[in-house]
């Protein structure tokens, strides 16, 4: 499982580990937001689209958006940027799909979270663990005598680079991080426009 | 006025209200609610009998092909859903509207591994345009409208409806529904008049434009549009399998087949043209061989309706997403009249090479045995190339493909993504009910009519007038002729033996005859188009023929095989 950077492409199994950069040579992570009418199983048309086209999803969170009756699906996944088109427009396709986009982490505000377990004793043991936990600007929000519960906000590479170093001390008895949520930076909502554009032409 | 009726009953009535008059079928546990209702509605939905589910699936295809109307199939849940799923896939990569209404378990069954409960909707959401289960009577008519307007707008595809058993039999205050808007589906695309504008640009600028014409042409009803598209200014064009007959045979500017087993002149000027202009066609790697050297000298315009195929294997300079049917309108206006006489002739060589290398020998061989090229362009010839040809996977579908003629739109039945073998009898029974006043040829292998042979049962029943050319060659043809090719003549499990076809026929009440002589085959086909009904025709032919010329898998495009040596 874990995975030294700096020995990066040298470990042998970077298509399964994927955890450095060397897995993703000539991609780039996109995170595509995807707006769906709520009927059920879209969720498996749209993983289908990606199983197909061998396309591996590093993170997915679905939730009701802010516009009643949609879902929203940000979803990311490493892939050259053809791909990246391909993948949203056969997104795209399905009838119940309204609009599929793709977005590099210029384009968009990113928020992902994490909770690590840790073991009690063994972090009163170790001066380390407050000095990483505060450097991190994580919280600690359950403390009991047997565990600790860590939380903490923020872009992928603190949050790896958090577990990574707690981990490095052996406390760690789970982690686990969340799929990643984002808005864009654009000034237009397009999925509004295209709300608003699709009411006008059935009048 | 509303009215108490049963879901089953409600599905009749929407049935009716979209039009339906003829549907496969086969009964069953979970779809007898559905099957009793029908009975009081025997009278305006024609119901077919089929003798697998899997002909259902492949008779209604056939029957949408030819008429342009939605086919339906009915099957019951489990293994009646699952016979049709080599149709639904099949209809959803060749673009076929179909809506396949399986029953399925009562809703409060789902998930408990309940008597032939399959996972329907999981199984067809990949190879369907849209799967949905109806789990209450309420749904029926919303329902069964989506689908249809679904499965026939835009590019058209299969729809499935799973149908639970509680939902046929619980009642509803049926109200007929309309769906002909879905908020987050545009089936037609409009493109902008700069679009319109690039794409008339880049044609006449061109000095050496190729058009390829797809079935997308006859699904848009545009086979008028694309004649006066290429009349104008002169373009030379060369069809795919699905798209032969969208252009007449015998049209000037019409170069032939493209692809695989195609002809020699649009294949080998697809990497000379300076300009391609695809309508309706989806570069499938059966017609570009090799895409790294695929037109590679070439700007590219491509009209398609379905965004999803824009740059899919080939990059487009000019992508007109739309109907064909207003799309080629709008830029044939803007186009210069022209000539392009020297390109236009550039083809003439290579058309008369093949004449001389591959087509005369095969359709008028001097001795030896029958060949199936001969067969089909005889056939062609007797029913004035104005009949449907269906026909199966093999070598009876690239002779008869490469032979035969057409002279009117929607006359080609094949299965040309999928390469179902087993797909051409039932789909011809289809086509007999889709297009009841044309003349219906099927060309057929020994491999492929004994995958779906028990249709003849439903032939039998109803009398359906298919002329079945049964092109026997005790082999696998195809992959015979592949082994031959690329496996070193290790013919692993082709040679095949067969049993006695007429007896078959006759056992079924079908008539039959036998030739193998060339001096009775213009007899014989004209028995078998004089006689009522359906008739079998089997011809003894050459056991190891090959279909000539052929672009190998994975080869360059204009790198076409005229011999095997």
């Amino acid at each position: 499982m874990d995975c030294d950077k700096s020995k990066a492409g040298q470990c042998g199994d970077c298509e399964s580990c994927g955890r450095c950069e060397k897995a993703h040579e000539g991609e780039t992570l996109y995170t595509m937001l995807i707006y769906s009418e709520n009927f059920a199983g879209i969720l498996n048309q749209i993983t289908a689209v990606f199983t197909r086209r061998q396309v591996n999803i590093e993170s997915l969170n679905v939730c009701a958006s802010s516009t009643p009756g949609v879902h929203k699906y940000t979803i990311t996944c490493y892939c050259t940027e053809e791909m990246a088109k391909m993948l949203t427009k056969q997104i795209e396709k399905k009838i119940d799909v309204l609009q599929a986009h793709y977005f590099t982490d210029a384009d968009i505000f990113i928020l992902e979270a994490c909770l690590i377990k840790v073991s009690t004793p063994l972090i009163l043991d170790n001066k380390d663990v407050s000095r990483i936990v505060r450097m991190h600007g994580a919280r600690i929000v359950e403390v009991n005598p047997t565990y600790s519960i860590i939380e903490k906000k923020g872009m992928t590479v603190d949050i790896l680079s958090l577990f990574q170093q707690l981990n490095d001390l052996g406390v760690v008895l789970q982690f686990v991080r969340s799929g990643r949520i984002a808005v864009t930076k654009s000034t237009t909502e397009r999925l509004d426009k295209y709300l608003e554009e699709r009411l006008r032409e059935k009048c | 006025m509303k009215e108490k009726i049963t879901g089953a009953e409600a599905l009749m009535r929407s049935l009716e209200a979209e039009g339906v008059d003829v549907l496969f079928g086969y009964p069953g546990g979970a779809i007898m609610p559905t099957y009793d209702a029908l009975y009081d509605h025997r009278t305006t939905l024609h119901h077919i009998l089929v003798r697998h589910e899997q002909g259902a699936a492949h008779a209604a295809q056939g029957y949408a092909r030819v008429s342009g109307r939605v086919g339906v199939a009915i099957a019951t849940s489990g293994p009646g859903a699952m016979n049709t799923i080599t149709g639904i896939a099949d209809a959803m990569i060749d673009s076929t509207p179909l809506v396949v209404i399986c029953g399925q378990v009562g809703a409060a069954m789902l998930g408990t591994d309940a008597f032939q409960e399959v996972d329907v909707i999981s199984v067809t959401q990949p190879i369907s345009k849209w799967a949905f289960q109806i789990r209450k009577a309420e749904d029926v008519a919303w329902a069964v409208s989506r689908a249809f307007y679904i499965a026939r707008s835009g590019r058209p595809g299969p729809v499935v409806l799973d149908f639970t058993k509680n939902a046929q039999t619980g009642m509803v205050d049926y109200e007929p529904a309309r769906v002909d808007y879905i908020r987050s589906y545009k089936p037609v695309p409009v493109p902008t008049d700069d679009v319109i504008r690039q794409a008339a640009e880049l044609i006449n600028q061109s000095q050496r434009p190729l058009v390829l014409v797809g079935q997308g042409v006859e699904l848009g009803n545009a086979r008028e549009e694309l004649c006066r598209f290429i009349e104008k200014a002169n373009m030379p064009a060369g069809c795919t399998m699905l798209g032969l007959s969208a252009l007449p045979s015998g049209h000037r500017l019409n170069m032939g087949m493209l692809g695989m087993h195609g002809n020699l002149a649009p294949n080998v000027m697809t990497n000379r043209c300076d300009l391609i202009i695809a309508v309706g066609m989806r570069f499938d790697d059966r017609v570009t061989g090799n895409l790294d050297t695929y037109a590679r000298q070439a700007k590219v315009i491509h009209f398609d309706i379905d965004p999803s195929e824009i740059n899919k294997n080939v990059r487009a300079d000019v992508a007109v997403v739309g109907d064909c049917k207003q799309t080629l309108v709008r830029v044939t206006e803007l186009l210069a009249e022209q000539k392009h006489t020297e390109w236009v002739d550039g083809f003439k060589p290579y058309r008369q090479e093949e004449e001389q290398k591959v087509i005369l020998p095969a359709i008028q061989p001097s001795e030896g045995p029958l060949l199936m090229g001969e067969i089909v362009r005889r056939v062609s010839e007797a029913t004035h190339d104005s009949a449907i040809m269906v026909t199966d996977v093999g070598q009876n579908q690239l002779f008869g493909c490469r032979y035969f003629r057409f002279s009117q739109g929607r006359s080609i039945v094949t299965s040309g993504g999928c390469g179902t073998m087993g797909f051409g009898l039932p789909a011809a029974i289809g086509a007999t009910f889709g297009a009841p006043e044309r003349t219906v040829c099927l060309f057929v292998g020994d491999g492929g009519l004994q995958m779906t042979i028990q249709e003849l049962g439903t032939i039998m029943e109803q009398g359906a007038p298919v002329k079945i050319i049964l092109l026997n060659n005790n082999f696998l043809g195809n992959v015979r002729q592949w082994q031959y090719m690329f496996f070193n003549k290790r013919y692993s499990f082709t040679p095949m033996l067969n049993p006695d076809y007429e007896g078959i026929c006759r056992s079924y009440g079908i008539p039959s005859r036998t030739v193998t002589e060339r001096a009775e085959l213009d007899e014989a086909i004209r028995q078998m188009l004089d006689t009522p009904g359906p008739f079998l025709l089997q011809c003894g032919v050459k056991e190891e023929d090959n279909v000539l010329p052929m672009t190998p898998p994975g080869a360059n495009v204009d790198e076409m095989l005229m011999e095997i040596k």
